[in-house]
């Protein structure tokens, strides 16, 4: 395969490491959203005319390809969102909000991103459940020992992500939903930066949720995912009503709804954004996961090696496997280091990255992220491990 | 002002800020200024007395363009009547946005007169003078 002629962002004099924010799209992505609105376009689920069923193939196709790509039980698992936060509100506020009682507890990590804390803090306020944190290791990962130790009677559920964005920890999830589900504790797990980068199966570790998102996989924005175990999924009172969800309505105190997964996509669905996630799901397995995993893994390594060898620069994750680097250059603000590293067209992330409580683990509030996916190459890495060998970097960074 | 001054002073008030540092000095006027498109973020504490600004302090964490162009100003707006200051900012307003303006007036903020060139940077290099303004015209 070659990643330059699928890539067109990949010839654009850059060098792109910010995937954990979105990933760059491949040519077969594109086209095939095009294809669906310049030769096809019409609504799903509605029309008794053929391009109308073309739509409503190409759609449920999509489904199908979900389902295998994490190993569903069923198509009826999957359910199409605007994205991994909508996946995870409507988890929290379609399921959760009706199963929890007050005084109950939710696990999660002070490295969340922000869609899988904000929603429970929601909750907190409205119904009085608490949410308490499981420590992390001097390395911030999370451990089952962690998890163990946090638990108490009162904990109901867990909702962590499978991988970080700020860390890009790989989170030993199967073992921690084995011990949660001895303790009759559900688990959420927030895959945006798992699926399409690591193997995820949702069967053989025993999801119970999971939400994710097609653009921090090759997709477009604007559509995800909400898997969850039949049973489960069937008891998330859908938090929208609408168009496409309902078989018929007479009153108020008459209506029917539709089955799993139909009664959770009220209203015309991204039917453009889940067809691009199809073709992003179809490169994705081209290239193979296991591949798309070793090639992160390696050019982590050799980026963390290269800033290691550099004596202002402090990297804060090295000891974690996955596809994140994070890093400050010293006295430097991460926010100008970022703007320094525009001006050799490398694209790096500085910020909290959406997990504003992480600042409490890592007493830093503001690092640059270089996140990885398996088209950036050991020439973007030698790129910026020169630019930042620079010692002048904050003076640079002025523009003045 | 050449580009070397210019980064020297930049950096030397980034590393070094003016009144970094909150007083909760109830006798001052206070507020939080944060840009939604990046990540700098300020508190800042405003006095004034007998017509004049008697002292500005801050605290927060951002970029060196934010901090060094708040600790500059501070230099430059104490000390001042709520009009001089005004005036002041609003001529160092024009520098940003390619107006008219009086270099003589806005004295070491004229360090910033390339970062139209920037426009992501324009609300760095105003996040502090703008909220010392709001704390100005809040003050009687």
């Amino acid at each position: 395969m070659n990643y330059m002629d699928d890539f067109p962002m990949l010839n654009k004099d850059i060098v792109y490491f910010d995937n954990g924010a979105t990933t760059l799209k491949p040519k077969s992505v594109i086209k095939a959203m095009d294809d669906y609105y310049l030769n096809y376009s019409s609504n799903a689920h509605r029309g008794d005319y053929k391009i109308s069923l073309k739509v409503n193939d190409a759609y449920e196709g999509v489904r199908e390809k979900v389902k295998k790509l994490i190993n569903a039980k069923s198509s009826n698992e999957i359910v199409f969102t605007s994205g991994s936060t909508d996946s995870l509100n409507m988890i929290v506020y379609g399921y959760f909000k009706n199963k929890l009682n007050k005084d109950d507890e939710v696990l999660v990590t002070k490295s969340e991103h922000a869609s899988n804390i904000l929603p429970w803090y929601e909750l907190s306020n409205e119904m009085g459940i608490n949410i308490n944190y499981i420590p992390l290791t001097e390395n911030h990962t999370v451990t089952l020992d962690n998890v163990i130790k946090s638990i108490t009677p009162k904990t109901k559920v867990i909702s962590i992500a499978h991988v970080t964005n700020v860390i890009g920890d790989v989170r030993p999830i199967k073992e921690i939903i084995e011990y949660a589900h001895k303790n009759n504790i559900l688990v959420v797990i927030d895959g945006a930066q798992s699926v399409g980068h690591i193997k995820v199966d949702v069967q053989d570790m025993d999801i119970d949720f999971l939400a994710f998102s097609a653009h921090k996989m090759l997709g477009p924005t604007g559509v995800g995912v909400l898997y969850g175990k039949y049973d489960l999924l069937n008891e998330l009172i859908p938090t929208r009503y609408g168009g496409g969800m309902n078989i018929s309505f007479t009153s108020k105190d008459e209506i029917e709804y539709k089955e799993l997964p139909y009664k959770l996509e009220a209203g015309t669905q991204n039917i453009a954004g889940v067809i691009g996630l199809g073709a992003a799901i179809d490169y994705i397995n081209n290239v193979g996961i296991n591949n798309i995993e070793e090639t992160c893994d390696s050019l982590k390594e050799y980026i963390i090696s290269g800033l290691k060898s550099i004596p202002h620069i402090k990297v804060y994750n090295e000891n974690v496997e996955g596809s994140i680097v994070t890093f400050n250059v010293k006295d430097v603000f991460a926010q100008d280091t970022a703007i320094y590293l525009d001006k050799y067209n490398i694209c790096v992330r500085s910020g909290s990255h959406c997990a504003k409580k992480l600042e409490d683990e890592l007493g830093i509030k503001n690092t640059c992220r270089i996140s990885i996916y398996f088209y950036n190459t050991k020439e973007d890495a030698d790129k910026l491990i020169n630019a930042l060998k620079n010692e002048n970097i904050l003076e640079e960074s002025l523009g003045v | 002002m050449d580009s070397n001054f210019k980064r020297a002073l930049i950096i030397e008030n980034y590393e070094k800020p003016l009144n970094k540092g909150l007083l909760n000095d109830s006798t001052y006027l206070r507020e939080n200024k944060n840009n939604s498109s990046c990540i700098d973020n300020f508190d800042i504490e405003l006095k004034m007395e007998d017509g004049k600004i008697k002292d500005i302090r801050f605290d927060g964490e951002a970029c060196a363009i934010a901090t060094s162009s708040m600790s500059i100003s501070i230099g430059i707006l104490i000390g001042k009547t709520k009009e001089e200051a005004l005036n002041i900012i609003e001529n160092y307003q024009n520098m940003l946005e390619e107006k008219p303006y009086d270099k003589d007036l806005i004295e070491d903020l004229n360090a910033y007169d390339d970062i139209y060139k920037q426009p992501a940077r324009k609300k760095c290099a105003t996040l502090g003078i703008l909220g010392i303004k709001d704390l100005i015209e809040k003050s009687k």
